[in-house]
């Protein structure tokens, strides 16, 4: 299944947004979307997984979903959006209870998401006994769980440290290995996207358009090899280079709210 | 050589770090309550028994504690708290219900909002038990215009805090919960209802006083029984220590009340 910006553009009042955004996300693939703050990546990922409706264009779908997918569009927060009166193993349950899964089958998708995010043990606590990092973990196992064709994740590690950055990084290198889930990853740090991406959709800054799409000429496990170091930090310059002066615009912006 | 890091040699002067990081962060002590209130208890004791106050202005505890005794004894004390709680109950929970059942359907639908937030801000400051003639022209001189006042108290009250509360349910949980499909239904029971009980359980703690304060004063204006109408009678006939008598009843159910409610977020909430 592969998913589709078509001209999408968008407008909140007066402010635009984003405008005449294109590109496709072929089945397995991962495809970053970078830019400077405030470019409205956050806000083209909440069209495409359908949460936001654009003023104009849309986000469109070709080819089945595969037939096991319970959500084959699923967003993995920045904020991790766990419910916090539920536990671990509740929360990954979560998405499951309103479909016609019976409960043995539901706990089998459960075991299997918590076992794949290393939550196994932790099935039982609330998310204000778990670190940040175990929370975003949670909120990967839930998403796992429905079994998605394409991830939307929206700045994933953001709210973490950077050690626990490189740790998560390290799962979802493994767990988009084996090609069988595709992923848009909207972050503002060039380094994820060079790890994990097969493109990286580069967005100018407000109104967002897409500066330039570039591709990482590497497979991701090739990525993790010391000799690839310097190859994706000539990347990261070069996409910093196409960023770095409306950066400098961005945050020197006034906000007038 | 080994210097640890820089450490000063034992001849200099060296000034200490003033620390400045002292107090507001008060403790309580799990006693120090107890013992005030025994002591507070024990001075009037003491004022009475030396009649240093006219018994008849503030009887002792002890007097006190004779009158609930001798109350309880006679069976009047049991008929006087079962018609308040009788009212407090059917009138709280009609209240509470439809105030809960008003609360979601402001927070959840556009057209309820407008309506009823209309309606709620007109109504709310309206002292309640200013409605008791009325109701008692509409309903009859029984205890039906006293289980209405204290369940309109109730229900404004309840409404706020439910939709408040509603409110303050973070929207990213709404959004996760939309992004898998789930619906509206499940929605509401399973992120809406438990993120907004915090703010219910809140409200039942204003309510419960809201309730106890309307059926006393309800009591007062109209009724043979109840602790309201004792506790009026007792100071028309200055009987001093039945009137505190009934005084510390009321104390004893709201602490009771406030208990419960207490417990119940010790169970509920302990995810917090």
């Amino acid at each position: 299944m592969d998913l589709i910006a078509s001209h999408i553009t968008h407008r909140f009042g007066d402010l635009a947004v984003l405008d005449d955004i294109s590109f496709t996300v072929s089945a397995g693939e991962v495809v970053a979307v970078v830019g400077p703050s405030g470019c409205g990546k956050s806000t083209l990922l909440s069209i495409l997984g359908g949460l936001l409706q654009p003023t104009s264009g849309a986000p469109e779908l070709r080819g089945a979903p595969p037939a096991d997918s319970l959500n084959p569009l699923t967003f993995v927060f920045q904020d991790f959006a766990l419910l916090p009166w539920a536990t671990v193993e509740e929360n990954v349950e979560f998405p499951l209870l309103h479909t016609q899964l019976s409960a043995a089958q539901r706990r089998a998708l459960v075991e299997d998401a918590l076992r794949r995010t290393g939550l196994t043990d932790f099935r039982q606590t609330y998310p204000k006994q778990l670190s940040g990092g175990m929370r975003q973990r949670v909120g990967i196992s839930r998403a796992l769980a429905v079994k998605p064709a394409i991830l939307l994740m929206d700045e994933p590690l953001s709210a973490l440290d950077s050690q626990t950055r490189e740790l998560l990084m390290e799962d979802f290198v493994r767990l988009l290995a084996d090609g069988g889930m595709g992923a848009v990853y909207v972050t503002h740090n060039l380094e994820e996207a060079a790890r994990l991406a097969d493109r990286i959709v580069v967005l100018s800054r407000r109104p967002g358009r897409i500066r330039e799409v570039v591709p990482v000429p590497m497979t991701r496990a090739a990525r993790g090899e010391i000799t690839a170091r310097e190859k994706l930090l000539d990347l990261q310059n070069q996409i910093w280079s196409l960023i770095r002066n409306e950066a400098i615009d961005a945050e020197r912006e006034v906000q007038h709210a | 050589m080994l210097d640890r890091a820089g450490l000063p040699a034992k001849d200099e002067t060296t000034r200490r770090v003033h620390f400045r990081g002292a107090g507001f962060v008060p403790a309580s002590s799990r006693f120090g309550g107890w013992i005030a209130l025994a002591l507070v208890i024990a001075i009037w004791q003491a004022a009475g028994s030396t009649k240093l106050v006219n018994p008849l202005f503030l009887p002792a505890p002890s007097a006190i504690a004779r009158a609930i005794y001798q109350l309880a004894v006679s069976g009047a004390l049991w008929q006087h708290v079962s018609a308040s709680l009788l009212r407090i109950g059917i009138g709280w929970l009609l209240g509470t219900a439809a105030g809960v059942a008003v609360g979601f359907a402001i927070g959840l639908s556009r057209l309820a909002r407008s309506v009823g937030i209309t309606f709620i801000s007109a109504l709310f400051p309206i002292p309640k038990i200013a409605l008791l003639p009325l109701l008692i022209l509409w309903l009859g001189i029984g205890e039906e215009p006293k289980i209405a006042t204290i369940a309109l108290g109730v229900f404004f009250s309840t409404a706020i805090s439910v939709y408040s509360g509603v409110d303050a349910v973070p929207r990213n949980l709404i959004r996760m919960a939309q992004s898998f499909n789930v619906p509206f239904v499940t929605i509401v029971r399973k992120v809406i209802w438990p993120g907004a009980l915090p703010a219910v359980l809140a409200g039942f703690r204003i309510t419960a006083s809201v309730a106890l304060l309307l059926v006393v004063s309800a009591e007062m204006i109209g009724a043979q029984y109840g602790i309201g109408a004792f506790v009026l009678q007792a100071g028309n006939l200055m009987q001093t220590d039945q009137l505190l008598a009934g005084v510390v009843i009321l104390s004893v159910f709201g602490l009771a009340v406030g208990k419960v409610i207490g417990w119940l977020e010790i169970r509920l909430l302990h995810w917090r």
